[in-house]
């Protein structure tokens, strides 16, 4: 399903300007940047097969409304309103008049054009600097019509890359449990959705507990914990082809997975006689290797990008605590020493800060901390919160976060949330169901 | 005059049965709690006449208590009257925990009781383990009480 092929084109490579638009995504952000999208242009006779086709009865606007929203969303841009554009999208695209543009105060601005081109969709866009009265960047895409949201995302994560100097991560899914029913007998099926909550489809149908999904580096294959048969076993899920497999051949449970960041193994805690210790499973070879061996409880392991080191949870000094240790399992140092109880450790993908989350005097904190411990930050703190997942350029942290809806503690909600690194713009995830446990995919078009 | 005294009276009768009922609620909640123990029986059901099905722990602690060494030895002599019966220890925590660590608390607390009935004669052939972390609640709340009756391993028969 990732693998549809993206044509992109370089329409006219941007020469290499100074001075234009900069967007600072280092600090919380109160001065969005404004920015007109306008409509992507359409002629009618691709209009009307798009609108066949899609059912969108204008697939230019509802390509640039999910480029808006995106942009909306990430706190660092403010959309400009529509009704008050003066140039005509079609025209716009050509050559916009910059004191038009000025006059409403956008200091970006993204023009584009849709055709139906031998049964594909094909998509440009230009982005502009107002101010300077030059264009920065100028792209086209060609794909199958049905992709459309994607090319919405990728847009995006084009004009977001070109003006703050980092990835984007609108092209990227979100895997997560899907929740309904009571507390006491509570229903849990993996679920997959767009990072914006469209395209939502369950790939289990609720017969079993599942808990905490999470993405392979390349986002096609999921690990996860599943109560198949009662048994508590890690399983690897295939989203393309449904496959699904017990991970090891181990006596007990097993539980917290996650790939390494080359996708090639597993690392995960088993559970016995009373005592959980960190092991790996390399896929290709099966080989089974013990990483930590110690009678305190050892779980939610995580891979430095690098590979070299592993963060984990670990309750040996009393309590549950953050632990760093080397690949091989030596060299072990506890790293949190903040007031409270620290878990779900997991490590940035830009490899400098380590996301957890902190219990204190019964509130629950998600922050983040240097790899070394030092400089911690709290990010949000709520009665029940946990299991953050970084987006994949490490600017977004997604979680989940359960309310008590009433004084008695009965008639609750678990949504996902995302906020900044910076601990501004903490936003809402939409989901059709009440969610849990969230992981943030790569992003597919890379 | 007089009904000044009337209404002073009923007054003070009200604010006595409100201070009454007050103690009355405080009084449930606190005498169904050792420390945070959970020593209540409203969650509690029986494998047999006089041999409850579950103990109960503190918070984030996988120790057996008084009350639970009793229940587990009360199991044990049950067990040993009936041989042919094997049993599942399903270990809980509250839902005050992280996921991960709260499924290998679970499994801590259920082995704890597992090696309680080991001493006591019931072989481990017998006995599986399965920890549930805090995804099965017994109590729905979001209160220290229902938190209290959610930290515990529950004896199932499995066959």
């Amino acid at each position: 399903m990732f693998r549809i092929l993206f044509g992109i084109f370089l329409i006219i490579s941007p020469t290499h300007v100074f001075a234009l638009i900069e967007v600072d995504i280092t600090r919380g952000n109160l001065n969005p940047l404004p920015i007109a999208v306008s409509p992507l242009s359409i002629d009618e006779n691709s209009k009307k097969d798009l609108n066949k086709i899609l059912k969108k009865k204008n697939i230019g606007s509802s390509i640039s409304k999910i480029v808006e929203t995106n942009l909306k969303i990430s706190g660092l841009f403010n959309p400009l309103d529509k009704d008050a554009f003066l140039q005509a999208p079609d025209i716009a695209n050509l050559k916009p008049r910059f004191e038009d543009w000025n006059l409403i105060k956008a200091q970006a601005l993204i023009t584009g054009k849709v055709d139906f081109v031998d049964e594909k969709l094909r998509v440009e866009f230009r982005l502009w600097d107002v101010l300077a009265g030059k264009e920065m960047m100028a792209l086209a895409f060609t794909t199958v019509p049905s992709n459309w949201r994607r090319v919405g995302h990728i847009i995006t994560d084009k004009v977001y890359e070109r003006l703050t100097g980092e990835k984007g991560y609108f092209d990227t899914r979100i895997i997560y449990v899907a929740e309904e029913g009571p507390k006491t007998r509570r229903i849990k099926k993996l679920a997959i959705m767009d990072q914006d909550g469209a395209n939502n489809k369950f790939l289990t149908l609720g017969n079993e507990l599942v808990l905490t999904p999470r993405f392979n580096p390349t986002s096609q294959m999921v690990t996860y914990l599943s109560y198949f048969r009662n048994l508590p076993r890690v399983y690897l899920l295939d989203i393309e082809t449904g496959m699904q497999e017990v991970v090891g051949d181990f006596p007990g449970m097993t539980f917290a997975p996650r790939f390494s960041p080359k996708g090639k193994k597993i690392i995960m805690s088993f559970a016995k006689d009373g005592n959980s210790d960190i092991y790996t499973m390399d896929l290709e070879n099966r080989i089974v290797e013990k990483i930590t061996n110690h009678p305190s409880i050892d779980t939610s392991p995580s891979y430095s990008p690098d590979g070299k080191y592993i963060c984990f949870n670990s309750d040996r000094s009393g309590y549950q605590q953050i632990y760093v240790m080397n690949s091989d399992g030596s060299n072990v140092k506890r790293i949190s020493f903040g007031k409270g109880l620290y878990g779900t450790p997991v490590w940035s993908p830009r490899g400098d800060l380590i996301a957890f989350t902190k219990l204190h005097k019964g509130k629950f904190y998600i922050g983040v901390m240097r790899t070394d411990g030092s400089g911690e930050r709290l990010l949000t703190e709520n009665f029940y919160q946990e299991a953050p997942s970084w987006s994949p350029n490490g600017r977004v942290l997604i979680f989940y976060r359960e309310t008590k809806t009433d004084s008695k503690g009965e008639g609750f909600s678990a949504k996902l949330w995302s906020i900044d690194l910076t601990g501004y713009n903490e936003r809402l995830v939409n989901t059709p169901t009440d969610a849990s446990d969230p992981s943030w995919s790569s992003l597919l078009s890379n | 005059m007089k009904l000044y005294k009337i209404f002073k009276n009923a007054i003070l009768i009200t604010v006595a049965c409100l201070a009454l009922s007050a103690c009355a609620t405080s009084k449930k909640s606190t005498g169904q709690m050792q420390g945070d123990v959970y020593t209540g029986t409203d969650s509690v059901e029986y494998l047999a006449s006089g041999v409850p099905d579950r103990v109960f722990f503190a918070t984030n602690e996988t120790v057996l208590t008084t009350a639970s060494r009793e229940t587990l030895r009360k199991q044990a002599a049950w067990l040993r009257k009936n041989s042919k019966i094997s049993i599942v220890l399903e270990g809980h925590a509250d839902e005050r925990g992280t996921r991960e660590y709260n499924l290998a608390l679970g499994e801590r607390r259920a082995n704890s009781a597992k090696d309680y009935l080991m001493t006591y004669g019931i072989s481990s052939d017998r006995i599986s383990v399965l920890s549930y972390g805090k995804e099965r609640p017994v109590d729905s709340g979001s209160n220290p009480l229902a938190w209290s009756k959610n930290r515990r391993s529950v004896t199932v028969k499995a066959n």
